[in-house]
């Protein structure tokens, strides 16, 4: 009998359907990846698993966790199984744990609501636990609270608060997707370990195809509240067979051709920067100094595009917005076609006029109020003599169309948009003076995977049809391999390697480079040479 | 953007708010009896068909002298809020555009030390020096509301300042106070005018508190709480000259809260209806 | 820690002392001749020149304003020109009364408004959480001095069970003391506690939206030991900055109240002296109620340390 078993599930919130007629199994020791893009009713899953559905929703079905029906179960009675029998892990870490409560005592609640046992016993076994998962009590006492520990050490701590108790089934939404790559890697690690070691089911939420390739024994696919597909792992990856699990699996492993670069000329020039922070502790403390970007130098060329990346805290956001001249840099110069960004603590508009952004966030790059055609404008603040009238509804109709949009589409407003559409006019608005650079800064991260694949192929569909180059940062080291000529490693402020993109992905010299490639979860088959159209 | 619109609350609190507004705007051309005429052979009468609530002491009208009053808690609760927002809204906007600096560090401090002098003490400052009157009543308040407002409106705007709307503004060269005046400000007005509504109706009963101790419009301007102190000494004989203009402020102030939250839930998409 | 209440002290301090400035420049510089303003305007020269003399008016002005602080931490507030004696012993009885008052609402205030608040975020959207939220609505828009009338109508006119007013002094007996307070507390701390039990509430109801709770729900907590264990000290920290300003609104608001009771407090004194035009004594219980204000929310400054951890660690 599986350890799990969702039989014909059905969600409905407030009337409006979510789920419909859900059914998987996971069992011991197996882990059973739930995948889909945004919207696919993963998340609900679990929560109607768990008991933990929001106000207003209403299931019908079976969810049997060992032969006991989980909606049938009163309040009381999931109270007495969450914790115990299943456990769950969320997906954003900064914000998962108590501010206010130590560690120590937030995994020995679980042992404590559960099991009658002293509150020194408890804090013992919550002890073992964090050490379990990698926290030993030496280093990190019982007595740390969470704004003590980094994103991957409070996601630890989590996990050893659900595992407290070995329940039979842990449930894990999206446990590594706020996480760093080499992080990331550490915590899939970690649960595969204590799968096999606890015999429990591990039931994975992820949108990510190479994270549930490493990892997952089973997939389940869905797509809006539907379950569409199941198989093992390699044969489903090797041959899937509903349209849109191929899709998704064709999109995820998406190869942009990008057209030749042009013979290099030098567009940008970074030389030696050198970006501090003061960091002020109030009115009696010391001030210290944390340099963010430590004598980083190098040159993108025009049409080139050069990428970005480094896990968080290595310095890229600050190196960019120096570059864009939002920041003063304290050492060093920047130099776009000849002319300094900066001179004499201003930024050059002339210069400035050359740049343009494009940024992750779709929903928070736009002001709401605003209607897309003033959106998209606002770069000509830059220019001299903008254009009016006549010209500038002809420049806003020629920037939405070049990125798949109509012209229609200037009086809307932004809410009427998708996350991909958005990101396209994101796009709109940096094109729209004919920057020499643009940068991307993880524009693409936070897409769907489908959606994703359609905006990188509008980028490698610009660079044919304008001179575009650009720099594109992003963690993501597929996404980076697939639409960059050169590319470069950031840690701890400095350029650890750089070069031909190929080259470093296929033979990394750095140390850091190879452990950041080995930690990244790769898709089966991405290894082939990149053809140049 | 806006939902459910008008909802309940904002109905029946603009209902209740607006009677005594529109009494006191239409006491500005006409009162059913004049407010400083005594009548003493008249006074303390309950309600009659000749005096709707009544008269008080020495024989006025309590409606039109409500309907006067009305004016007066209008007044100093408009202009100390227009005080409130005309100077905290541009600090609280340069204290975000400036965060972390010495600015914002000096305004945030600013903030607290006017915090610390709640509005009767600075009425009682003002009053010592200058002499009593409504326009202490309005100024020792309206410098009250500029840190409610600074404050209010820093928080919010540092929210905003965060966001990539703001970043893709400055990479388009536009200055911070062109950004907080562009961005910033439109994206804010809703919480501003729940927050004016809130103002507005503690205003009224700060009002009324100032002139219960004689700080606030002299006579012979009539005040609601002045009414109320007048009242005090009679209050066993004649509890209704207590009762009626305490029941006006109650019911200003009340509407006004209700519309306050109807306008909140209406302006912020982001309640959740079941608040 | 240390290193945040040291900082915290500072600012005290300097807010003390920016504060006396300011009351210093509005009272004795800013409308020219504070003796004649005394005096009236048909006073003779030399009794001008005199009562400037003995006012200190002659000496230059930083002189004088650090005189005036120097006296005051010693305790002596100058001479107040109505009755020619010192006004830190006119301060110092009436500042027992005023000064407890508040203290007393602030009490009363959070006692009712704690368990209110908590109970209809528990309750939230039924009949309790409703019934709690009409009150509140009502009780905020309540003037508290009026209400301080009925209440004298109601309990010590018509019911006798406490005196219309007055104060019997607290060398006659602690309880005494307290009993004459007690409705002057109630009818203070009533309005400010409808504030607190919506904020108490709107707190709660936000922190049970975050995601520690929904983490505390996995591991198997029940609803209510969600809200008591993990909620509500989270949701502490807004309320507290609540109440510290509540305490400056509850000492103006008693120096208000004062009157409806006849208590012998600050209000009369310093309601006396703007009437009197004695700028000495003004200047002195002004001083003392922004002082008494900023302590106060210096103490609340440092429970945030008590009850939020994060605010320890920034060295």
């Amino acid at each position: 009998m599986p350890l799990l078993h969702v039989d014909h599930l059905s969600v409905s919130i407030h009337a409006h359907p979510v789920l419909h007629d859900i059914s998987l199994h996971v069992d011991a020791g197996e882990i059973v990846a739930l995948t889909g893009e945004s919207g696919s009713g993963k998340s609900m899953t679990s929560l109607a698993v768990m008991g933990l559905l929001p106000r207003g929703a209403q299931a019908s079905g079976q969810i049997l966790l060992g032969g006991t029906d989980l909606l049938a179960q009163s309040e009381a009675q999931l109270c007495g199984l969450r914790g115990r029998a299943m456990g769950m892990i969320f997906q954003e870490p900064m914000t998962a744990l108590n501010p206010v409560q130590t560690i120590g005592d937030q995994v020995a609640e679980t042992i404590l609501i559960h099991e009658r046992t002293s509150r020194s016993l408890a804090r013992d076994r919550a002890a073992a636990m964090l050490a379990r998962v990698g926290l030993p009590t030496d280093q990190f006492p019982l007595s740390r609270y969470p704004h003590e520990l980094s994103g991957g050490q409070r996601q630890r701590v989590g996990l050893a608060m659900a595992i407290a108790l070995r329940p039979r089934l842990l449930i894990a939404d999206e446990p590594t997707t706020a996480l760093d790559v080499t992080t990331q890697a550490q915590i899939l690690d970690l649960l595969k370990e204590l799968v096999a070691d606890f015999g429990m089911g591990l039931l994975l939420i992820t949108h990510d195809l190479a994270v549930v390739s490493s990892i997952a024994d089973r997939i389940v696919v869905m797509q809006k509240g539907h379950v569409v597909e199941t198989g093992q792992t390699a044969a489903l990856l090797a041959a899937p067979v509903h349209p849109y699990t191929r899709m998704l699996f064709a999109a995820s492993r998406h190869r942009v051709d990008l057209p030749s670069p042009p013979p290099p000329v030098p567009l940008l020039e970074v030389r030696q920067v050198v970006r501090d922070y003061r960091v002020r502790r109030g009115l009696l403390g010391r001030a210290a100094r944390v340099r963010a970007v430590d004598e980083v130098s190098f040159t993108l060329q025009r049409g080139e595009r050069l990428g970005l990346v480094g896990e968080s805290g290595c310095g890229k956001s600050t190196l960019t917005r120096a570059i864009l001249g939002l920041e003063q840099v304290q050492g060093g110069t920047i130099t776009l076609e000849g002319a300094p960004v900066w001179t004499d603590a201003r930024a050059n508009r002339a210069v400035r006029r050359k740049m343009q952004v494009v940024f992750q966030d779709p929903y928070g790059s736009f002001n709401p109020r605003h209607r897309v055609d003033r959106l998209i404008t606002e770069p000509f603040h830059l220019l001299d003599s903008p254009p009016t009238g006549t010209a500038r509804q002809d420049a806003i109709a020629e920037a939405l169309t070049s990125v798949g949009l109509t012209p229609a589409d200037a009086g809307k407003f932004i809410h009427e948009f998708s996350g991909g559409q958005r990101q396209r006019i994101a796009i709109a608005r940096a094109l729209i003076i004919k920057p020499a650079l643009i940068v991307f800064d993880e524009a693409v991260s936070a897409l769907d995977v489908s959606v994703r694949a359609q905006v990188l192929d509008l980028l490698a569909d610009l660079c044919r049809r304008y001179p575009l180059s650009y720099l594109f940062i992003s963690h993501d080291l597929s996404v980076v391999r697939s639409i960059t000529d050169r590319v470069m490693v950031m840690q701890g402020g400095r350029i650890v390697e750089e070069g031909a993109t190929e080259a470093v992905f296929s033979a990394p010299q750095h140390a850091y480079t190879r452990a950041l490639i080995a930690a990244a979860p790769r898709l089966p088959d991405l290894e082939r040479p990149l053809i140049h159209a | 953007m806006t939902r459910r619109w008008p909802n309940r609350s904002l109905m029946i609190g603009a209902a209740l708010a607006l009677i005594f507004i529109a009494g006191g705007f239409l006491s500005l051309i006409w009162t059913p009896y004049a407010i400083d005429g005594v009548d003493i052979p008249n006074k303390m009468l309950l309600p009659t068909a000749a005096h709707w609530l009544g008269t008080d002491h020495l024989g006025r009208d309590i409606l039109s002298m409500i309907m006067v009053g009305a004016q007066t808690s209008i007044a100093v609760a408009v202009l100390a809020v227009g005080i409130g927002m005309g100077v905290g809204i541009p600090l609280g906007l340069t204290a975000a555009a400036r965060a972390g600096g010495w600015l914002d560090e000096f305004i945030m401090r600013g903030n607290d030390l006017v915090f610390a002098f709640p509005s009767l003490v600075i009425a009682i400052l003002i009053t010592a020096v200058f002499g009593p009157g409504a326009v202490n009543a309005i100024i020792a308040i309206g410098i009250f509301n500029i840190p409610v407002f600074a404050r209010l409106t820093r928080g919010a705007a540092l929210s905003l300042w965060q966001r990539d709307f703001i970043l893709a503004a400055r990479v388009s060269g536009k200055s911070g106070l062109r950004i907080s005046v562009e961005h910033i400000l439109p994206n804010i007005t809703s919480l501003m005018i729940v927050q004016g509504t809130i103002q507005f109706s503690l205003g009224i009963l700060a009002e009324a508190g100032l002139s219960y101790v004689g700080l606030g419009a002299q006579p012979p301007i009539p005040s609601w709480g002045r009414m109320l102190a007048e009242s005090q000494t009679l209050v066993s004989l004649a509890p209704q000259l207590a009762l009626i203009p305490g029941l006006a402020i109650v019911l200003t102030v009340l509407g006004l809260n209700l519309m306050g939250d109807g306008l909140r839930d209406m302006l912020d998409p982001r309640i959740r209806a079941e608040r | 820690m240390i290193g945040y209440v040291l900082r915290r002290f500072v600012s005290l301090i300097v807010s003390l002392v920016v504060a006396s400035l300011v009351i210093f420049m509005v009272v004795e510089v800013a409308p020219g001749d504070p003796a004649a303003f005394m005096l009236g305007m048909s006073a003779q020269p030399d009794t001008l020149a005199a009562l400037r003399a003995e006012l200190g008016l002659d000496v230059a002005k930083p002189q004088r304003y650090l005189n005036w602080v120097s006296g005051m931490v010693q305790g002596d507030f100058g001479t107040s020109y109505t009755y020619r004696t010192p006004v830190a012993g006119m301060i110092a009885d009436r500042m027992w009364i005023s000064l407890p008052l508040a203290v007393y609402a602030l009490v009363l205030s959070t006692l009712i408004a704690f368990p209110a608040g908590i109970y209809a975020a528990s309750r939230r959207g039924r009949a309790g959480d409703i019934a709690v939220m009409g009150a509140t609505q009502l009780g905020v828009a309540v003037p508290n001095f009026w209400f301080a009338m009925i209440m004298v109508l109601i309990f010590a006119i018509n019911l006798g069970w406490f005196s219309a007013g007055g104060f019997p002094g607290w060398d006659k007996g602690f309880w005494g003391g307290i009993k004459a307070l007690t409705l002057p507390a109630i009818a203070l701390a009533l309005p400010q506690a409808a504030i607190l039990a919506r904020v108490m509430r709107s707190s709660l109801l936000d922190m049970l939206g975050e995601d520690f709770i929904r983490t505390a729900r996995a591991k198997g907590l029940r609803a209510r030991s969600v809200l008591w264990k993990h909620a509500l000290r989270n949701a502490m920290i807004p309320v507290l900055t609540i109440i510290g300003l509540q305490f400056s609104f509850l000492l103006a608001g008693g120096i208000i109240i004062e009157q409806v009771f006849y208590l012998p407090g600050l209000g009369r004194l310093v309601f006396q002296a703007i009437t009197q035009r004695d700028l000495i004594v003004v200047e002195s219980v002004v001083m003392l109620l922004v002082f008494a204000v900023i302590v106060v929310n210096f103490v609340v400054d440092l429970t945030y340390a008590a009850v939020d951890p994060r605010l320890r660690v920034q060295a």
